[in-house]
């Protein structure tokens, strides 16, 4: 009989020898308590978290808890169901239009996950004779979005305008509608996409752009709205997809939009009919946090400081860093098997970040990637930067000049 | 349009043995996946190399249904008379 897993045997060699290269599994890390957004307790030890994607610390907000608190003390601790059935309490609607507002929308749509977000909202607006032209580089849950839907998919050059636009050309003459998917922060190299060519791109052609702004909302942009907002464009794009889960420091998703039709999408998306609301206690801890980063911008300001911080230091070490700064810095390195030492000598030496290896990191090198928060201390970066060094030595990963 | 499977079968082999690690020895019924050992990504990569050439868009659906370097091939052409 075939074994159903044998599928899998691959992927068990590959991290077996992972395990032997590093001795931990990557994979597996646990943080056992949090101590502050920028500490956590791994292996027993204080860790400084450069992995997080908490951009802006408020998974520890104050206000953010205490709503929490309150909204599971009055509405409980669950929905027990779909958005489109017993799912939708008040706390629902009311983030909706908090959103929506924050964006100067017309309307949003809360999902469970980012992930569902950019699931439900591609596959559902690309139908049978519809084409998506996505970024090469688009995240797993675009490119799930595209594998849910019928509509034929076609991949551009990852930033690249003219790419995108020759592509678009090729479908001159096609019925169907075309949606563009582009991201503002790329998740894995912190790349930013030329926003303004390819909103030019999107008017020339006719097509429909979505943005998913999950990791430069709360980032970029005067109020925190992401590259639209930063570059001005956002009157351009038809669909901001986003979540709550970096910058505000919650879970769930959104879609907001100024078309009307966004009411039927709700009966069509699947991701968000067959799955339960989020909870009470979410809802309320999201608004609030919500309220936390419109009243304070200079947290952005602190975390684009402390971003270019890092990427300062990575340079000054000789490091193949992001070359953009944001606050998510992708180090590069030649080989699995360096990268592999070089995690595993970070933790050893007190910080986390994700390690990011191929076919997950967009051209076959392994990547250590670091987000930055607005709640890291100048000492707590300087202190990274050092023990970055220290790693990259042990594992060999330094240039022999630096 | 003039190029046939046989044709575009052969500009995919000429442009796959520009990599050094592609084994000498393909022809157009080497499976790209398991015979020349590239992954998912690579293969998307490498089938927009491709398109670049053939002056053509591959939807990704249709990847699914390519094994063979030949099925690229027919694809493409495919394609192409289609267009």
């Amino acid at each position: 009989m075939t074994s159903i897993f044998s599928k899998f045997d691959g992927i068990a060699g590959a991290l077996g020898s992972l395990v032997e290269a590093g001795g931990r599994n990557p994979f597996s890390v646990v943080i056992e308590k949090p101590v502050s957004s920028t500490v956590g307790i791994i292996e027993g030890r204080e860790t400084l978290l450069f992995g997080t994607n908490n951009y802006l610390g408020l998974s520890q907000s104050p206000r953010a808890i205490k709503a929490a608190q309150e909204a599971a003390a009055t509405c409980g601790v669950g929905t027990t169901g779909s958005r489109i059935a017993n799912g939708t309490q008040s706390l629902h609607r009311q983030l909706e239009r908090r959103i929506a507002d924050y964006f100067g929308r017309r309307d949003a749509m809360v999902f469970s996950t980012g992930y569902q977000a950019n699931l439900g909202m591609i596959s559902t607006l690309a139908g049978k004779d519809d084409y998506l032209i996505l970024d090469a580089d688009s995240h797993a849950s675009i490119y799930d979005g595209s594998r849910l839907s019928p509509a034929q998919v076609i991949r551009f050059r990852h930033n690249d305008a003219d790419d995108l636009y020759k592509r678009l050309k090729r479908l001159d003459g096609t019925p169907g509608a075309k949606l563009i998917v582009v991201e503002g922060i790329y998740s894995m190299t912190g790349n930013v996409p030329p926003i303004a060519e390819m909103v030019a791109v999107k008017r020339e052609s006719g097509a429909y752009l979505l943005v998913d702004e999950a990791h430069s909302f709360g980032v970029m942009g005067a109020h925190g709205r992401g590259i639209a907002e930063q570059a001005g464009v956002e009157a351009d794009v038809d669909f901001i997809v986003g979540t709550f889960s970096k910058s505000l420091g919650t879970v769930g998703g959104y879609c907001v939009s100024d078309h009307p039709e966004l009411e039927l999408v709700r009966l069509n998306c699947r991701p968000y009919m067959f799955t339960a609301s989020l909870p009470p206690e979410v809802i309320a801890a999201t608004m609030a946090a919500l309220e936390d980063m419109a009243e304070h911008p200079e947290l952005r300001t602190q975390l684009m400081d402390n971003a270019a911080r890092l990427h300062a230091g990575f340079h000054g070490l000789g490091l193949n860093a992001s070359k953009q700064v944001s606050p998510v810095i992708a180090v590069t390195l030649e080989e699995i098997g360096q990268a592999i030492v070089m995690w595993n000598r970070l933790l050893d030496l007190g910080v986390y970040v994700n390690l990011s290896l191929p076919p997950a990191t967009p051209d076959s090198r392994p990547l250590l990637r670091c987000s930055v928060m607005a709640t890291h201390t100048a000492e707590q970066i300087d202190k990274a930067i050092a023990i970055f060094k220290q790693a990259a030595l042990d594992a060999n990963a330094l240039p022999a000049a630096a | 349009m003039s190029e046939t499977v046989e044709s575009v079968s052969a500009l995919i082999i000429q442009k796959l043995l520009a990599n050094p690690k592609v084994p000498r020895d393909i022809d157009g019924n080497c499976k790209i996946m398991d015979d020349l050992a590239f992954d998912s990504l690579a293969v998307m990569n490498f089938v927009m190399e491709v398109e670049d050439s053939m002056d053509v868009s591959v939807p990704l659906d249709k990847l699914a249904d390519i094994r063979t370097i030949n099925d690229l091939a027919a694809c493409v052409v495919d394609l192409k008379n289609k267009g």
